[in-house]
């Protein structure tokens, strides 16, 4: 059988260090292998001049593009502003039960929010996120349980309220038909 | 909240559709998108949505003019406006309209999230209402179940006893006898009245439609079925489902029906998965079943299964004694509901009342009573005001079309022009109901 493999694909600057720290929280969540790999696509096309933002949607459907490895699930990972249409910005986007995802660290920065820089929360909300933006790609919805990842978080405070793992109802969803043993 | 909330999105920006669908998914709830307002009515002609979300600027019908429509086909959906323009005077337009919100895009995802959650709020509390409002309605029916003569003496002292019981009864009588008011009556006095009492008219309902009324749907199942839908058993549990009409279930309903009853448990139509509900079974017919058994026509376990208690009502022409006190508890009611001071009925009109055979029963009472309080002077119903008095003759040249209009202006006038109720008491759907109030041109008083 073909061994299940997730992609973190690193399309920002993002330090090895930090990259290593999410693929690992990634591998023990999901139970899988987690290849990271980095790619620096000119993101120029993507660029909305009249928002001062990325399209999340067309970088969503590009980026199966930029990596020739083969894999179960792609998660894209940013460190530019996202936005889709009609939102007027996201922290990440998935197809529903398919097999990709993205996800930015821009608006999971202290900084945008006039706060001091905090490395570790950094790290822990980006986490989140990408575990999160992965559980949808396994066909997750969002949760209502408080500590659970798949809870649906519209603001960083949210993100860091709740914790990094999957509660014991959304892991029982994703083991029923999933990449875990 | 029991069911899912769903939401219809209206944008001819694909994009927008897009994104909105898949966050609507994500968070859970049932969603559908539509490119246009004709799309967005064809929609609506299917189901009910419970929140609708329309852009404001959209080739041909825009969002304003197509709130306008929704409001006239359902007033309990929720609308949201949307556009990427905001201008004061369209979002005072919109609200002024009936609209729930007005939004501006792009959108901040938590105030979305917020918007959303604070609307189905307002639909869980409504769906509450309306649930109280109907066991208020449940209970103040009962006391309908009016009179001192021996035969409905009997019923109700039948009533009492196994009302508290979970046995199975079958109400028989003839058409207007009040079968349903006696379901309604056991179930208000029975350990279940806290839960709901779902009623089914089976006559009303083709086999298949049938089968997807009791047992629900999967989505999916057959064409039409858009949605997950919850059946008639789900729905009663820890209740009682009335069965109205039992006699005229296909063969194959009656096997189906009887495995229910044996299991308590089913699968919805095009689904895999067991449900299991507790429900009391109260069924009522106005045919001989024990003579449906003998010529094969209806299942001999399922009328055992059925019949454990039998509740017969007499006819009314039975009872005459009890026409005083049913016009009296009448008067009262429907003066009461139509906000108007008690009146009495002149001897000579209660006399014929007295006298008069009554073939469609309590419920030709009723209607009787109610018609002449609305036709009346407001100080007596005379004998002129009913339909077998001096007048019967006039009456009887009424076209069908200004029978129909009168009948469904009594009935909005019951049900305080409540489209829903007024048009289950019609047994149409809503749509007919408003088609007939337009073609009628009927329209509520202030």
């Amino acid at each position: 059988m073909e061994e299940k493999k997730i992609i973190l694909l690193s399309c920002g600057s993002f330090d090895r260090g930090f990259l290593k720290k999410v693929s690992g929280a990634v591998e023990d969540e999901y139970r899988c292998k987690v290849l990271t790999e980095e790619c620096h696509p000119d993101l120029s096309p993507y660029y909305n001049p009249a928002r001062r933002q990325y399209d999340g949607d067309r970088l969503l459907n590009r980026i199966p593009e930029w990596t020739s490895s083969g894999y179960s699930k792609l998660i894209g990972l940013f460190s530019v502003d996202l936005y889709i249409p009609v939102l007027s910005h996201i922290f990440g986007q998935a197809f529903l039960g398919r097999q990709t995802a993205i996800a930015s660290s821009f608006r999971l920065r202290n900084e945008l929010y006039g706060l001091k820089q905090d490395d570790g929360l950094l790290q822990s909300r980006t986490i989140k996120e990408v575990i999160h933006e992965l559980g949808h790609t396994f066909g997750l919805v969002h949760c209502h349980t408080l500590s659970c990842v798949m809870r649906s978080s519209t603001y960083v405070e949210e993100i860091d309220l709740k914790g990094m793992a999957l509660c014991s109802t959304c892991r029982s969803l994703i083991e029923s038909d999933s990449i875990l043993p | 909240m029991a069911d899912k909330i769903s939401i219809l999105i209206v944008d001819d920006e694909e994009s927008v559709r897009d994104s909105l669908l898949n966050w609507f998914i994500e968070d859970g709830y049932e969603v559908e998108a539509a490119g246009n307002a004709k799309r967005a009515l064809q929609l609506l002609e299917e189901k009910d949505f419970n929140i609708i979300l329309a852009d404001i600027k959209m080739p041909g019908m825009d969002g304003l003019e197509l709130h306008r429509r929704i409001r006239s086909l359902n007033r309990d959906t929720i609308v949201i406006i949307m556009t990427a323009f905001a201008s004061v005077e369209t979002a005072v337009q919109a609200l002024k309209d009936g609209a729930y919100d007005y939004v501006t895009k792009p959108f901040d995802p938590d105030d979305l999230s917020h918007l959303i959650r604070n609307a189905a709020h307002q639909i869980a509390l409504r769906n509450e209402n309306e649930a109280l409002k109907e066991r208020v309605t449940t209970l103040e029916e009962v006391d309908d179940l009016i009179g001192q003569s021996e035969a409905i003496v009997r019923v109700l002292q039948q009533i009492e006893s196994v009302a508290q019981s979970n046995a199975s009864v079958i109400i028989t009588g003839e058409s207007g006898t009040g079968k349903e008011l006696v379901a309604r009556a056991i179930h208000a006095n029975s350990a279940r009245r806290y839960f709901p009492l779902i009623s089914v008219h089976c006559g009303a309902l083709t086999e298949s439609l049938l089968e997807s009324e009791l047992f629900g749907h999967e989505k999916g199942a057959f064409t039409g079925a858009t949605f997950n839908r919850k059946g008639r058993f789900e729905m009663a549990d820890g209740g009682t489902i009335f069965l109205d009409e039992i006699a005229t279930i296909s063969p194959k309903m009656q096997i189906e029906l009887l495995r229910v009853l044996e299991t308590k448990s089913f699968v919805r139509v095009g689904g895999n998965r067991e449900i299991v509900s507790d429900f009391r079974v109260i069924c009522a017919t106005n045919r001989d079943l024990a003579a449906m058994v003998k010529n094969g026509t209806f299942r001999e376990d399922l009328y055992y299964r059925l019949n454990v208690v039998n509740i017969d009502i007499p006819p009314l022409r039975e009872r005459a004694e009890d026409i005083p006190l049913l016009v009296n508890h009448f008067i009262r009611k429907y003066c009461i509901s139509m906000s108007r001071d008690l009146i009495t009925i002149e001897p000579a009109a209660l006399k014929h009342l007295e006298k008069f055979e009554f073939p469609g029963n309590v419920r030709e009472l009723e209607n009787m009573i109610e018609r002449a309080i609305v036709i009346g002077n407001g100080r007596e119903i005379r004998l002129k005001d009913l339909p077998l008095g001096a007048e019967t003759a006039e009456s009887s040249v009424e076209s069908l079309d200004e029978l129909e209009k009168r009948h469904i202006g009594q009935i909005l006038l019951k049900y305080n022009w409540n489209i829903s109720r007024s048009a289950r008491a019609l047994n149409v759907d809503r749509v007919t109901l408003y088609n007939k109030i337009k073609k009628y041109d009927l329209k509520q008083k202030e």
